[in-house]
């Protein structure tokens, strides 16, 4: 029977299929094993069968979805490991505990493969943070968070992307992502393949702390439910450092046959999913496991999410050199049990059999047919007003707004130098610039807009793999591959599976479009508002990395001198929905939402890198949040340069002004030039339509429309305002 | 290498930045490093030191508390005894403090936060061991990381270090003028950077070694290297 104490996330369903799969009824660790692996979080049973829409093969993918990291090719014997994680529920009830422990699992992820982790970005979303200090309370402490665990551990955290709206007020999304490098030849699974291998499980101890994570983060935030606090976990940046060091010296011995982390799950997941990736069995004992607490049950110990934790396999008898690294860092360690040849899982406390289920069973949760239907009500609230503020004073209203304000208040808590590899540094361009052991670059960011897909999830979905490869290519890299993070509230709403249906395809067919391929990723279901029970906004998020040459040194997104000729290349059209004039000018959450094209943006992204190699031009930016107005006014800010502008032509009947200066069109870059001729000449024979939009002089922001000055700006004061708002708020 | 001079880079658990200051000493020529494991009692054999930033020991008790009192510091010390160069960079320098090697102590930054910052600091001191090659007032580029870097000590103390010379750098605009808007971390009369007495012993909480090399440099310098090369000179 099950239990009373036990608290089970399982549908009726599954406790039947479990029952009838295994013709008997499991035990109280049974069900807590299965409880772990089935849960949303880890079994990924309501949205497998979309991801398999993901085109995830290329030339340069070494491993696709599936393992702890992505791998890619980087070229000269290397590889590049990618991964995103979320830590949204623990850092909805403790922001600090929960955005650390966030970092620490999304490292273990990296280096579970045997690589060494070089760059952490978080991508944060938070309510209304101008009105609420709730929102400004879970801000600081997940900055904090973020700065006292990467910084401990000596991983720069490069980039990120910060976005603000009231849906995320309750259920902040923290999300953050790993790279890192790595031999090709030495790269790890978490597989046992070998029967007779023994299980070593090091790191810090086990408590109960993070017991029923996954199945926390498999379930609503409930408000008023205190005892949540116990399903975060506890982070030890220091054994996370001493773990990672000792790891990567054992595995450059070549003597580590396997290795998983433990996240969400605990020994549940690491110990089902390596045998039943190995096609193989496993026999462990807990007793051996090292405790935090002595009076601990063995579905705890099963289950607990304790952090610090890697499970290493090894050849019993070539175990010693790998031993005796642990030991030398002091990194606590045992033996906890053999890989064996049955396929089957079986767990003994105290020599008495506590678990004996089939791996393959509790890797697989049975598949969840979820209903999706549009949501019949318009998305759209109100219509665009008659009349609307000065373009002046929009613009800057933007640059004020925590939308689209300077991040220093951010950045400067994270060392993002450590490692002396950090070539592009946050707010020095569109995307983060690390060098590489073989020579090369690697670029990388992370987009979304949960505004956009709040209003059309499909293009929102495909825009912000859109606006991570722009940021990529605007750096002067190629995109090689993308991983995925697709955060929505309660699957079985119709409503919400819709637009988490809309947003796969949409994401699936714009990789397809530009050939990228997705080699990993993660879903977070369940991120609802506690009070209200309003789903957060759908927010697909999108890391792309990129592969640029090491030699060049690269350019950023900023003038070098007066007199430079400023291009416009993509086209511009009334595409406002979701945008921020809308959203934060004039508080409308309605319109059509911009539709990235992959056909054009492909020829778009190879004339940028081939400009950018001819040595043409001067700055580069992308134009996303905020528009070209927006955009003008950040390459003006980052040189500390005016310069002056004409929409001219731009502008006609089927585009205002404002239209042209807001709207969030995807596909366009702004490039600046002294060799005009030449540079237009590239843009002509590429087909890309483009416009030369002025000069750079002067100490304002100058831009004509309709034969008058509809904006002048004085940088100096801009900047001051652009930089004020965060300090403002948040110190 | 033969006849080159052999620097010791002491690794404690927690350490991070040990491999980059082993990066920036093996871009001087002249100069071969080792990446020493602070039980090693090989430190003893080496010309000279680098104690790395990071973390040691997790920052427990307080930040080089811990790293100061091993056994890994006792034989560090012999080797200042003897004139031979120390360095010691952020947590480095902490570390430094806590052993007595170096006067004062280090607190938390006003602000409370943690700092990364490109700074220019002002070379104060050109005598010691690691500013031989520089100019007194060469305005340097370099990044700062920190969390505890605000230089404390007692008034009478303050004015002697200040009057024997042993403040080395001290944070400035980039004209070199040294003023409290310069000031990233609250640290009295801006003091980036101290010696002992003899100069052989220094510590700075900005990152040379992480101002090495032009790539890594937003304003393609690489003063960073300049303290490094310093031990090369006999001036």
């Amino acid at each position: 029977m099950i239990s009373a104490g036990l608290q089970l996330g399982l549908s009726k369903e599954e406790v039947a299929f479990a029952r009838a799969s295994l013709g008997r009824e499991p035990s109280e660790t049974e069900w807590a094993v299965i409880d772990a692996e089935w849960s949303e979080h880890n079994s990924y049973k309501s949205s497998k069968g979309l991801l398999k829409l993901f085109p995830t093969t290329g030339k340069r993918v070494v491993l696709g979805p599936g393992y702890d990291a992505g791998v890619v090719d980087v070229g000269g014997g290397y590889v590049a490991t990618i991964h995103i994680e979320s830590h949204n529920h623990p850092s909805a009830v403790d922001p600090y505990g929960g955005s650390s422990t966030g970092i620490g699992g999304v490292l273990r992820d990296i280096l579970s493969m045997g690589t060494r982790p070089i760059a952490l970005l978080d991508i944060l979303r938070f309510g209304d943070v101008e009105r609420s200090a709730h929102s400004r309370w879970l801000l600081r402490n997940v900055v904090r968070g973020i700065a006292d665990y990467g910084n401990c551990v000596g991983v720069p955290t490069v980039a990120g992307d910060i976005e603000f709206d009231a849906s995320f007020e309750k259920n902040c999304l923290v999300d953050v992502a790993c790279v890192g490098i790595g031999k090709r030849d030495s790269v790890i699974l978490g597989e046992a393949t070998h029967p007779g291998d023994v299980i070593v499980l090091a790191g810090g101890s086990t408590g109960r702390d993070g017991v029923g994570g996954a199945t926390f983060a498999s379930r609503n935030l409930v408000s008023g439910r205190g005892s949540d606090r116990s399903a975060v976990q506890v982070p030890d940046p220091f054994m996370k450092k001493l773990l990672i060091d000792s790891v990567l010296e054992a595995a450059a011995t070549g003597m580590i046959r396997g290795m998983k982390d433990l996240g969400g799950g605990g020994l549940s997941t690491g110990l089902s999913e390596m045998s039943s990736k190995g096609g193989t069995g496993i026999d462990v004992e807990l007793s051996r496991v090292m405790m935090r607490e002595p009076d601990m049950s063995p579905s705890e110990i099963m289950v607990s999410e304790s952090q610090e934790r890697m499970l290493l396999l090894l050849d019993p008898r070539r175990s010693r050199p790998v031993l005796d690294i642990l030991e030398k860092y002091e990194v606590p360690h045992n033996v906890i049990g053999r890989v064996t040849d049955d396929g089957i899982m079986r767990v003994r406390w105290g020599g008495k059999t506590v678990v004996s289920l089939p791996a393959e069973l509790v890797a697989n949760a049975p598949l969840v047919n979820r209903v999706a239907r549009k949501p019949s009500e318009s998305r759209g609230s109100r219509a665009r007003p008659k009349t609307e503020p000065a373009i002046e004073d929009s613009l800057m209203h933007l640059v004020e707004s925590p939308g689209i304000a300077s991040r220093r208040w951010v950045f400067e808590q994270y060392d993002y130098e450590v490692g002396a590899d950090t070539v592009l540094k946050p707010g020095m361009a569109d995307a983060a610039l690390l060098r590489l052991p073989n020579g090369g670059c690697l670029a990388v960011k992370a987009d979304g807009n949960s505004k956009h897909s709040h209003l059309d999830p499909r293009r929102g979905a495909a825009g912000c793999v859109a606006e991570a490869c722009r940021n990529v290519v605007a750096v002067g890299a190629e995109p090689l591959a993308v991983v995925d993070h697709l955060q929505f509230g309660d699957p079985s709403d119709p409503g919400v599976y819709w637009a988490f249906r809309e947003s796969v395809e949409g994401m699936a067919e714009y990789c397809r479009g530009v050939g990228l391929p997705v080699v990993g990723g993660k879903v977070s279901f369940y991120n609802e508002d506690a009070d209200s029970g309003l789903p957060v906004k759908p927010s697909p998020i999108a890391m792309v990395v990129g592969l640029a040459p090491g030699k060049r040194r690269p350019l950023r997104p900023s003038y070098r001198s007066a007199g430079e000729w400023v291009f416009l290349l993509g086209s511009t059209k009334p595409e406002l929905g979701g945008s921020e004039y809308y959203e934060s000018v004039l508080g409308i959450s309605a319109g059509t939402v911009p539709n990235p094209d992959p056909a054009s943006d492909s020829r778009t992204y190879d004339t940028v890198r081939k400009l950018l190699s001819a040595g043409l031009v001067s700055a580069v930016h992308d134009c996303s949040k905020g528009g070209l107005a927006v955009a003008l006014a950040e390459l003006s800010m980052s040189s500390g340069r005016g310069a002056t502008f004409d929409l001219g032509e731009l502008i006609g009947p089927s585009l205002t002004p404002t239209d042209a200066l807001f709207s969030e069109s995807h596909g366009r870059f702004l490039i600046s030039t002294f060799r005009k001729r030449e540079t237009a000449k590239v843009l002509s024979s590429s087909r890309l339509p483009y416009r030369i939009l002025g000069r750079t002089g002067g100490e304002s922001l100058v831009v004509a429309g309709g034969s008058r000055i509809i904006i002048d700006l004085d940088v100096v004061t801009m900047t001051k305002k652009w930089e004020g708002t965060f300090p403002r708020l948040l110190d | 290498m033969a006849g080159s001079l052999r620097v010791a880079v002491v690794r404690f658990p927690g350490s991070n930045c040990d491999l980059d200051a082993l990066r920036a000493l093996r871009n001087v020529r002249g100069v071969s490093p080792d990446l020493v494991w602070h039980e090693d009692s090989e430190v003893s054999k080496y010309d000279a030191v680098v104690l790395p930033g990071g973390f040691s020991f997790g920052d427990s008790l307080r930040a080089g508390a811990i790293a100061a009192r091993s056994p890994a510091l006792r034989r560090v010390s012999r080797l200042a005894e003897r004139g031979l160069p120390v360095l010691g960079i952020c947590n480095g320098f902490q570390t430094l403090i806590e052993s007595g090697l170096l006067p004062g102590s280090l607190l938390r930054n006003t602000t409370l936060r943690f700092v990364c910052r490109w700074v220019t600091v002002r070379v104060e001191n050109n005598r010691t061991l690691f500013t031989r090659g520089m100019k007194e007032g060469q305005v340097l580029r370099m990044p700062i990381a920190h969390n505890e870097g605000r230089y404390f000590a007692p008034e009478g103390d303050l004015r002697r270090l200040v009057s024997e010379g042993q403040v080395v750098f001290s944070y400035c605009d980039e004209g070199g003028r040294v003023t409290a808007a310069t000031n990233p971390t609250g640290t009295l009369l801006n003091i980036a950077g101290i010696c002992n007495n003899e100069g052989n012993v220094v510590g700075l909480m900005p990152h040379p070694e992480r101002a090495a090399e032009r790539i890594l440099s937003p304003f393609d310098s690489e003063d960073g290297r300049l303290v490094f090369e310093s031990l090369l000179r006999s001036d």
